[in-house]
């Protein structure tokens, strides 16, 4: 404090004038410390009408609350919940806005009001605290050193070190069943289990490929070039529930039909195909988001999640963006009636990568 | 900068010092309660050193208010979803009010987010300030930590709580991306199925991981529930326990303040909490909330009816993850492909590095700063005066680089809305922020240097040469001045209050250093040249002596003679305008940590 | 890249002409239309896509021939003002006002539908959505977004696509522009041919939209319709903007009395 007053006093008068700085003899500071500038008063502080117009605005903020309280409740009881307002581009539920003006505003008043007392009527002389240093005194330190070594001494442990060390190997101990416990969280991904989900889908030989949503059976004859459609095995309506979401999670397809001469169909993959209808996996190999953002003209398929895009006319290899492996292709023929069936189920795993995967047999730049 | 415009020095004597005086009405009521639980649990012993602490003002200090508030609105308004929501994937068929969705089968979830968005008077209306609140408690952490980073709030001795903010930002955002996931609509569960991948894609390990978050294949029927745990339990525990140690230090601490005069690094100069900061900061949380309200009333957010329940064979364009998860995207969406293919494994770098990879390193470096800092600087003092950002130049930069790294990738998670909204190819933004990711930052950082070096030389102007006053005058010989106004003390005093930092030659030899330590030393002093060989240096008291003088002579500079009147005593130190400080090849084990 | 685009457009016209297609288009229009058609044709139109419609590619032109684009083609392309183009060399024809009658439309219509057999334009029942019950509507949803959502976006309001082009919004798009675009697949528009996505499943698509097009806005304004995106930039500009305001005003020294 006596600091505080001494440099407020040597930087009166002579900082105002301007001519000579006052200056610090440590060199780091190379100015001295004028003090705290004067206190000035605020108009609510010198003339009683100012104050006294600040504590009615403070008043009525607080006072309009209750009105806007009561307001929420009888929007909340007595308005139907299908008005709405229609007033240009405002076009939205009246009770929802209503309920969430009323309520917003009482609290902004709460606040604003009780900010505005503070401000313009609490005595707003600043005030000045003073530190310490963070760490503790020499004292404490030492005394809490000492006492610590002299219960360490007392608890026997230096001399009796097997104590430490077993009640060390018991807590360590502990960690196998904490561990143990949590073994059960999922199903253990071993290879048979790996076979049986994620490497599979319900596609087979045989299975018809039927519309998304209708299940109605595609015919090949009606599918024009540039035509899409989003399919899936008509096996999928026998499932419901959580087997029905993992299935069709792997198994959605897509199905285009692009002219033959203008797209390039490796050897391997001749009879994977039907006159240019083409069917290939919708799951993205990046991060498994279903793509069907499918360019007619280009062929190019695009994810709308993180912007991979495949080349369907050239069995669905990367042209762009973060996947790494083409999209798989279902090997399609037609059955009696002319609908489209899978030839067999998918020759690779569907969907993102994982550590177990076995890449090599997925179609590559290049392969024929 | 924040002065203190007011203050009367002997105010706290006073204060403190008041004679006893007869209570007031309320008190005399209250009294005997208050010696009752005073006898029990001692609360005025547990108040007194808190009820007239006194916190400084400043808004910039408000930012970690608008968090902590944010983080009370969420957990009031998440109790009252809890009531109505329910953690389940079962099958049902909606029935309710919102017609476009009648008839179709989705997940309990997903029914009860709709029941309480439709059917339930007000339930839409917390859910909106739910989802504003989260998108503001991590906006307001990260604008509160960039403060505390700019001004060096995170120096000794508050290294700790910076950790403990690092912490609470990446809980937060797990925290958020839990609860995004919740509703199990279509956007949510495309969320999901990235963090499918994203597990899937971890070396050694993934599959197992997946296959135990999700309790097997994806979907399954219970990662909403687990999340539902993690969202409601787990996590907000977590939080708490980690913003009130945040605020134990906080309070421990005190906190810091700006230069000015008056203050200095053995005091805080401010209002008191009772009671101005309790009308203050308690009136700024119900202006919080307000906001909040309000934004929940007018403003639509997630709208889960329209993107309808999650299915796995549909998607929307314009899928993107809650804000605070858009620098993770971005760095999903402009990654390059990179697979690796050995033996019967796959390597998927292409999802593990940007999606584990960005989070670690913006987190590892933010958690590390501190002590780079404080190991390039070697400076031991306790600070609680704060830098102003341009007198930390490198830090300020090094700020600033990070910032533009982020907005970087922050565009890349939006790509797809940059391409439609601006009428640019898709691909040339992906394109070009693979490049700018890397080289945006250098250049932010080159500029914002000569930014705050222009700013020093600023300072150093008033504080030599005194403020501008716009005044020309002619004098006899015919040429033009500017006159030049003295600054005050305070000003003189504000300008030179910081910290200079060495910037020192490495050694060639030093025999008291074995090789390791002087290779360590060299390193550290390297880094400390490129931190501080730009600064300007503050100017001696001698130079500040002369300058005044100077100016009592012929009451101006002349314009153009600018600092000739200070070359002789070597002001302008290597000739290339630079006033670095320089200590010059020292080959002694004796290292300044201050050069003057 | 433009050869292979007109490449495409040939094989495409050529494969309608080929494919099995139960779409007939012998009956639109009067020949007194056609002969208005084509001399508005011959004005209008020749310039890029040659005098009888058989397309042409020069460094500037891009004409795809016109033979079996059917006159729901053109009723799509010149009604929403897509054609004629303004300037080639841009990746898509963007919506432009329409430039021509409906009566000198239906006049182009029905000249380019005698070039060869394609979609026809749709008979007003077919895009009517009135009537349509709310099990349907509720489908249509379904539909939309296992077919549509992922290009046009959950509401419609459109997305991108690789290289500069993009899913045009369809918030003020007409139902049958709408019909018309999922028969004929114009530009990178995949077709939905009748066959696949039913007459009565492309009117549940079109009533859903007309439906929620129509809703009012159930939590306040919209922002947009874009998603997190855009949610988070408000939230960043109104929450934390407004607050800082306040922030600094509570923090303010105020009007002193001297």
């Amino acid at each position: 404090m006596t600091d505080l007053e001494r440099s407020s006093s040597a930087g009166d008068g002579r900082s105002s004038n301007g001519a000579e700085l006052d200056l610090h003899p440590e060199p780091q500071y190379p100015v001295n410390d004028p003090g705290h500038p004067e206190h000035l008063p605020r108009l609510t502080d010198v003339d009683e009408k100012a104050a006294d117009r600040a504590t009615r605005q403070v008043a009525t903020m607080f006072g309009i609350v209750p009105v806007l309280a009561i307001g929420f409740a009888v929007v909340y009881f007595a308005m139907p919940r299908t008005m709405y307002i229609d007033f240009g581009f405002l076009h939205v539920n009246l009770q929802h806005v209503l309920l969430g003006v009323t309520a917003g505003m009482s609290l902004l008043l709460i606040g604003v009001g009780a900010v505005q007392w503070a401000r313009q009527l609490m005595d707003d002389h600043e005030m000045v605290d003073y530190r310490h240093s963070a760490a503790s005194d020499r004292d404490d330190r030492e005394y809490v050193i000492t006492e610590l070594q002299k219960g360490t001494e007392e608890s026997k442990i230096t001399r009796r070190k097997v104590l430490g060390r077993s009640l060390v190997g018991a807590l360590a101990a502990m960690g196998i069943p904490l561990v143990v416990s949590f073994a059960d969280l999922g199903p253990w991904p071993t290879k048979k289990r790996r076979a049986a989900t994620i490497e599979t889908t319900i596609w087979a030989e045989g299975v018809r490929l039927v519309n998304d949503v209708t299940y109605l059976p595609i015919k090949a004859s009606d599918i024009e070039i540039g035509q899409l459609v989003n399919g899936q095995p008509e096996n999928l309506k026998d499932l419901e529930g959580t087997a029905f979401l993992q299935a069709k999670a792997k198994s959605s397809i897509i199905v285009v039909r692009m002219d033959p001469n203008t797209i390039s169909i490796p050897a391997s993959r001749q009879d994977w195909q039907v006159g240019g209808i083409l069917c290939y996996s919708k799951i993205c190999t990046h991060v498994g988001c279903p793509i069907s953002l499918w360019e007619q003209q280009t062929h190019h398929l695009l994810c709308p999640c993180h912007q991979s895009t495949f080349d369907l006319g050239n069995s669905g290899l990367v042209v762009f963006g973060p996947a790494a492996r083409a999209l798989p292709q279902l090997p399609i023929t037609v059955d009696g009636e002319g609908y489209l069936v899978a030839r067999s189920g998918f020759t690779v795993p569907v969907g993102p990568s994982y550590f177990e995967r076995d890449s090599r047999h997925d179609f590559q730049e290049g392969d024929s | 900068m924040a002065r203190p415009a007011a203050t009367v020095s002997n105010a706290p004597i006073v204060q403190a010092e008041t004679p006893k005086k007869e209570l007031g009405p309320v008190f005399k009521r209250a009294a005997p309660p208050a010696e009752y639980l005073d006898e029990r649990l001692g609360i005025a012993k547990l108040s007194r050193p808190f009820i007239r602490k006194v916190f400084p003002d400043h808004w910039s200090f408000l930012l970690g208010e608008v968090a902590l508030y944010s983080f009370i609105v969420l957990l009031l308004t998440g109790v009252f979803l809890t009531i109505w929501y329910k953690p389940s994937m079962a099958e049902v068929e909606y029935e309710g009010s919102y017609q476009l969705l009648r008839g179709l089968t989705m997940s309990q979830s997903y029914e009860s987010a709709l029941h309480l968005s439709f059917d339930i008077r007000g339930g839409l209306l917390v859910r909106q300030i739910h989802h504003w609140a989260a998108a503001l408690f991590l906006a307001a952490m990260l604008a509160h930590s960039l403060r505390v980073f700019f001004t060096g709030a995170f120096r000794k001795p508050r290294e700790l709580n910076w950790l403990l903010g690092v912490a609470l930002i990446a809980t937060g955002l797990i925290e958020g991306f839990a609860g995004y996931s919740l509703p199990d609509d279509l956007l949510s569960g495309t969320g999901l199925r990235f963090v499918d991948g994203l597990i899937r894609s971890i070396p050694l390990i993934g599959t197992w991981a997946e296959f135990f978050v999700f309790g097997g294949e994806f979907p399954g029927d219970i990662i909403v529930a687990r999340l539902y745990m993690v969202h409601i339990l787990l996590l907000p525990a977590i939080i708490l326990g980690l913003i009130a140690a945040h605020l134990a230090l906080v309070v421990y601490l005190k906190h810091t303040q700006f230069p000015g005069p008056g203050r200095n690094e053995t005091n805080v100069v401010g209002y008191p909490i009772f009671p101005v900061y309790m009308a203050k900061a308690g009136g700024f949380f119900f202006i919080v909330f307000g906001v909040l309200v309000l934004m929940g009333g007018l403003m639509q957010i997630n709208p889960v009816w329209e993107f309808g329940p999650y299915n796995p064979a549909q998607v929307t364009a314009g899928s993107q993850p809650d804000w605070y998860m858009g620098f993770v995207e971005g760095a999903i969406r402009i990654m390059p492909n990179w697979e690796s293919h050995i033996g019967g494994t796959t390597w998927s770098w292409n999802v593990a590095i940007p999606g584990l990879g960005t989070m670690g390193l913006f987190f590892g470096l933010m958690a590390l700063y501190p002590f780079i800092e404080a190991w390039v600087t070697k400076d031991k003092t306790e600070h609680h005066i704060l830098d102003r950002p341009r007198n930390a130049p490198t830090r300020t930069a090094f700020g600033i680089a990070a910032m533009t790294c982020y907005a970087m990738l922050w565009i890349g998670g939006g790509n797809d809305l940059v391409a439609t909204q601006f009428h640019v190819s898709l691909n040339a933004v992906t394109y070009f922020l693979r490049v700018a990711v890397f080289v945006a930052p250098v250049l932010a950082f080159m500029l914002t240097k000569r930014i705050c070096i222009g700013l020093q030389r600023s300072d150093e102007e008033r504080l030599l040469h005194g403020a501008e006053s716009g005044i020309i005058e002619r004098d006899p010989s015919g040429s033009y001045a500017e006159r030049h106004r003295p600054i005050s003390q305070g000003e003189a005093y504000t300008l030179t209050q910081h910290r200079q930092n060495a910037a020192l030659m490495p050694a060639e030899s030093d025999e008291d250093l074995s090789d390791g330590q002087l290779r360590r030393e060299n390193l550290r002093r390297r880094a400390g040249r490129f931190y501080f060989i730009d600064d300007l240096r503050k100017p001696t008291r001698a130079e500040l002596e002369a300058a005044a003088h100077h100016g009592d002579g012929d009451g101006h500079d002349a314009i153009g003679d600018g600092h000739d009147g200070h070359n002789g005593n070597g002001h302008n130190g290597n000739g290339n305008g630079h006033h670095s400080i320089e200590a010059g090849a020292t080959t002694s084990g004796a290292i300044p940590s201050q050069t003057q | 890249m433009l050869l292979l685009l007109l490449a495409l457009f040939v094989m495409g016209a050529l494969s309608t002409l080929l494919a099995p297609s139960q779409q007939s288009s012998a009956d639109t229009g009067t020949s007194q239309q056609v002969t208005e058609g084509k001399a508005l044709f011959t004005v209008q139109c020749a310039s890029c896509h040659g005098l009888n419609g058989e397309g042409q590619t020069t460094a500037v032109i891009q004409g795809p021939p016109l033979a079996g684009v059917g006159a729901a083609s053109v009723d799509f392309q010149v009604g929403t003002g897509r054609m004629p183009m303004a300037q080639g060399g841009v990746e898509q024809a963007p919506v432009h006002p329409v430039r021509f009658t409906p009566e000198e439309i239906a006049a182009l219509a029905a000249y380019v539908a005698t070039l060869g057999p394609g979609p026809a334009i749709p008979n007003p029942e077919e895009y009517d959505t009135a009537g349509v019950s709310q099990e349907d509507i509720a489908r249509g949803g379904e539909l939309f977004r296992t077919n549509c959502s992922a290009c046009h976006n959950f509401e419609g309001a459109g997305g991108a696509l690789p290289g500069g082009k993009y899913a045009p919004s369809l918030l003020d798009t007409q139902n049958v522009h709408i019909y018309e675009a999922m028969v004929t697949g114009p530009q990178q528009m995949p077709v939905f041919n009748d066959d696949v996505l039913r007459p009565e499943d492309k009117k549940a698509i079109i009533a859903y939209l007309n439906d929620l097009h129509s809703r009012p806005n159930q939590g306040g304004l919209n922002l947009g319709g874009l998603g997190p995106v855009s949610e988070g930039l408000w939230g960043w500009i109104i929450g934390l903007g407004s607050l800082m305001f306040f922030a600094i005003w509570i923090a303010a020294k105020g009007v002193k009395a001297k």
